[in-house]
């Protein structure tokens, strides 16, 4: 029994086999020929037998699918054997490339002209590459690119996981995800919190573990485990028993009635609609950035007026937080954002791109008031990024200008949660996201494996900027009551830590709305004093380690739900 | 060589779910089946079959394409895929 220590970024325990995830497809060498024994015409045929064969995978794929992702598919079958893309590639075979060159570049060609198309078409371009990888393996022989085939459950071993594995990753099929890669706020860390599996990041070693060998993966600890013995065997049986998580019933509450309104964070109209049917007492972040990826230009304000709409229809009458545009890093919008900076996650991003694009800005908070306007959700505007209490000021003033009376702002900046009293005295709400907050406090690239462990939101110094922000405002709002701070971070997605958020005394938590029902029976197990007391335990722990451990042994309700 | 003109009847246009069904339906026909846009030239028609070049046609909800097609059951092909394109895939 030997075991991997990682990050644990998705609770759950499960027993399984583990299925490596095949290496990306390499790109066959740009000068390789056709060989000479070889004809084009022969070649051609031999193009067409390997696009049948993906065809024919991803069509009975899709017959196993479900919904969106088997008309995804379907769609994505067709493009296999695409008259089109045979013939481009025919053509490169005639010029003298090699097979798997000639369909390398004949698929790279219409990836790029639908990318130019930009919109939906730009969106099935990496569809494109995904037939184009498959079809070089299958004329090479080897396993086709993606998430494996299996007959049973298996839990995946892989580097990373990319956004193009999710449309076939089977949660029925595969029952737990362990990557090398990747950190707390990597993508597969969020793909496993939104399907709700139990997942291990920055697991050095897991791309090594043997095809087929049973492991234990405790999603929570962190913990991967060879050849499970009796304790893990219970512990996994216990998981398996756990007591159904009642859906959320729409107030979120600590046992004493303390209220905590339970948002939801949105990219748009149709996970609006999503959230709204979860239960989500509003929406504490509307990404508006996610309406527009892929635009080269900026969106009309009559464009901006639908996309904002469609999500306060969703919330008659509830709160709806609209955050502007914060492109930049790795959100790049190419009417906003230079994309040659060094080191962009310092750079002009955020509220920030307001000084070198001026103008963005203003038209959105003039679309946000149209749309506000002709609805009846209560709109909170606020802005990313903001480091001075000048900022906030400024922001606050385009805002009224623009007849938007409730301006905030994203406390993300270690400078914005020590001055929080300052900028609350110009804004009325802050909201943290503690995703970037921790990556700036920790000096540690989000994206990165081998930091995983300092992006930690458990990390100690996090929750001091984030009493530090709540401290600030109860300054801000002298002589009244405070003014609210909530947290729209992936942290406020993990129940235990949203409990200790909410003995800081922040006032709403907002999340994926896949999340609300554990962290709504979690807050509701205890009372404030409770949660209080959690908190001054996580605040008094020396390491990210401690904090997470000391308060998940007060909460007994983690275990009895399997979270 | 016969032809028909149709209008696209699914309101995301002729992409995605409506597409797919189109060129699975004229890779069917026992002909070469080409659209274009109504009123550009013949020789910038394109391969009904293809999804790809579908998608870059740039059909909307409304807009009105050309079939053409030649050889025996030319008209009953370019009739079958009429109706196809007259549908309204998204209200099924």
């Amino acid at each position: 029994m030997t075991s991997i220590t990682g990050v644990g970024v998705s609770a759950g325990r499960v027993i399984g086999p583990v299925m490596q995830m095949p290496p990306a497809v390499a790109e066959p060498a740009a000068d390789s020929r056709i060989p000479d024994a070889a004809t084009a015409e022969a070649e051609t045929e031999r193009i067409k037998a390997a696009a049948k064969a993906v065809q024919a995978l991803l069509k009975a794929r899709a017959e196993t699918a479900h919904g969106d992702a088997a008309e995804v598919l379907k769609a994505t079958a067709l493009m296999a054997a695409d008259p089109m893309l045979i013939k481009s590639a025919a053509k490169l075979l005639a010029a003298g490339r090699s097979a798997e060159r000639a369909v390398w570049d004949a698929g790279g060609q219409v990836a790029d002209q639908l990318k130019a198309l930009g919109g939906y078409m730009a969106e099935r371009a990496a569809d494109v590459l995904d037939v184009r990888a498959r079809i070089v393996a299958e004329l090479r022989g080897d396993p086709a690119p993606g998430i494996p085939d299996s007959a049973g459950p298996i839990i995946l071993a892989a580097e990373d996981l990319a956004p193009a594995d999710t449309a076939t990753l089977d949660p029925d099929r595969v029952i737990a995800l362990v990557t090398a890669g990747g950190g707390p706020q990597s993508h597969t860390a969020i793909i496993a919190r939104a399907l709700g599996l139990p997942a291990v990041v920055a697991a050095t070693g897991a791309t090594e573990l043997e095809e087929g060998l049973e492991v234990y993966v405790d999603g929570a600890a962190g913990l991967v485990i060879t050849d499970p013995g009796e304790a893990e065997r219970t512990a996994a049986a216990d998981y398996a028993a756990r007591a159904t998580l009642p859906p959320f019933d729409g107030s979120g509450t600590t046992a004493d009635g303390h209220r905590v309104p339970l948002l939801a964070n949105v990219g748009g109209g149709e996970e609006a609609a999503v959230a709204a049917a979860a239960g989500a007492e509003g929406v504490g972040l509307l990404r508006t950035e996610f309406c527009f990826l892929n635009r080269s230009e900026e969106p009309t304000i009559p464009e901006q007026v639908a996309a904002y709409k469609a999500v306060f229809e969703a919330f008659p009458g509830k709160k709806v937080v609209v955050r502007t545009l914060d492109a930049g890093a790795d959100k790049p919008l190419p009417f906003l954002t230079d994309a040659t900076e060094p080191n962009p996650a310092l750079g002009v991003r955020g509220y920030r791109t307001d000084w070198t694009t001026p103008g963005v800005l203003e038209r959105q908070l003039q679309a946000i008031a149209q749309a506000a306007a002709e609805s009846t959700a209560v709109v909170w505007v606020m802005a990313p990024m903001i480091a001075t209490a000048e900022e906030a000021g400024h922001f606050a003033g385009l805002c009224s200008a623009a007849g938007l009376d409730t301006s905030g702002v994203m406390v993300e900046v270690p400078s914005a949660a020590l001055t929080a009293g300052s900028i609350l005295k110009r804004v009325e709400f802050a909201s943290l996201g503690t995703n970037d907050l921790t990556q700036y406090t920790m000096a540690a690239d989000r994206q990165l494996g081998p930091l995983a462990a300092l992006n930690d939101p458990w990390q100690p110094a996090v929750l001091r900027l984030v009493q530090a922000t709540v401290d600030g405002a109860r300054l801000g709002g002298t002589g009244q009551a405070p003014k609210p701070v909530g947290v729209c971070g992936e942290s406020a997605a993990d129940p235990a830590l949203g409990v200790v958020l909410v003995g800081l005394g922040v006032s709403t938590l907002s999340m994926t709305a896949r999340a609300l029902p554990g962290v709504a029976a979690v807050l509701r197990s205890v009372t404030l004093d409770q949660a209080r007391d959690l908190a001054g335990l996580a605040l008094s722990a020396d390491t990210a380690a401690e904090a997470r451990a000391a308060v998940r042994s007060k909460l007994p309700v983690l275990d009895t739900l399997g979270l | 060589m016969p032809e028909r003109t149709a209008t696209i009847a699914s309101r995301v246009g002729l992409h995605a779910r409506p597409a797919a069904i189109f060129a699975e339906a004229a890779g069917e026909q026992p002909v070469e089946v080409t659209i274009a846009l109504a009123g550009a030239p013949e020789d910038e028609a394109m391969d009904a079959s293809s999804i790809l070049s579908l998608m870059s046609l740039g059909a909307e909800f409304g807009t009105q394409v050309v079939l053409r097609a030649e050889g025996t059951g030319a008209d009953e092909a370019l009739d079958t895929l009429v109706k196809v394109l007259e549908t309204d895939h998204d209200a099924e």
